[in-house]
């Protein structure tokens, strides 16, 4: 439980802020509008990650989400033609919209009805150097697959939008 | 009263948060005409996974309460890796199929 004022106001602006951008993302009819909409509310995720004490997640998300997806985002927005941006639904809103609304209702519920084994520890300090040492000692392997990861997906961007010779598109 | 309910920030909280944005998530997902607007939904339901994750590893009891943001930096990665190849395949696909309209996208149907 956080009770430093500050901190409390800032939790509920950046969540109103996080939730109505991610409405305005379903709301908008203009593609590239969405993926501005969708930036904004990357940013707010990352101000609530400063809320709960990660620091370095938190650029982290501003780095990769708000910089590198959003801008990966817009170009993709920006390759398809005028005619393909709008940002309508498909007849299938409904059952979504009810699934989506089923979803939230089970997750509220399980949130207030479980009895959490709440620790009331104090904010964590500057967690970067602790990560570091946790990426290299217990958790290497799964940080060098990770790279291994990022390099496969490198390369096959690369491959499947390399245009092919003698194609003229 | 909402001030007392609101006046401090409870694992609750943050749990509920992370709820709503993985259910606007999956119903862009679900609903979105276009290919792009179904990834968005895909990144924003794993933004709500971090939220989540990251909220258990603050105010929950743990041997090691930093490996929820371990594991958060690892989803952020494989998320990265995700939108890339994702927006590669719609451009492809935009290539050969002149859309990435996902109702137009049904060369598996007779």
């Amino acid at each position: 439980m956080i009770n430093d004022t500050g901190i409390v106001v800032a939790f509920w602006v950046l969540a109103v802020t996080t939730v109505g951008c991610a409405l305005m993302v379903v709301a908008v009819r203009e593609l590239i509008h969405a993926v501005l909409f969708l930036a904004l509310s990357f940013v707010g995720v990352a101000g609530i990650y400063i809320v709960l004490s990660a620091d370095f997640v938190a650029v982290v998300q501003v780095l990769i989400y708000a910089g590198a997806v959003a801008v990966l985002m817009t170009f993709a927005v920006m390759l398809t033609p005028a005619a393909d941006r709008r940002n309508s639904e498909t007849g299938f809103w409904l059952p979504a919209a009810v699934l989506a609304g089923l979803v939230l209702v089970v997750i509220v519920f399980v949130a207030y009805d479980t009895s959490w084994n709440l620790s009331g520890r104090a904010a964590f300090p500057a967690t970067a150097a602790s990560l570091g040492e946790a990426f290299l000692k217990p958790y290497v392997v799964p940080f060098e697959v990770a790279s291994v990861l990022l390099m496969t997906a490198m390369v096959g961007a690369i491959v499947l939008t390399k245009e092919e010779e003698g194609d003229d598109a | 009263m909402p001030e007392m309910l609101l006046a401090s920030v409870k694992l609750e909280h943050v749990l509920i948060l992370g709820g709503w944005l993985f259910a606007i998530g999956l119903f862009l997902a679900l609903s979105k005409r276009n290919a792009i607007g179904i990834l968005m939904g895909v990144e924003l339901m794993l933004n709500a996974v971090n939220v989540t994750l990251l909220a258990f590893s603050r105010f929950v009891v743990s041997p090691r309460p930093l490996d929820g943001q371990v594991f958060a930096v690892f989803v952020i990665t494989v998320a990265a890796a995700e939108a890339a190849v994702a927006l590669a395949l719609a451009v492809a696909v935009y290539r050969h199929r002149q859309t990435v309209n996902i109702d137009e996208i049904d060369l598996l149907r007779w």
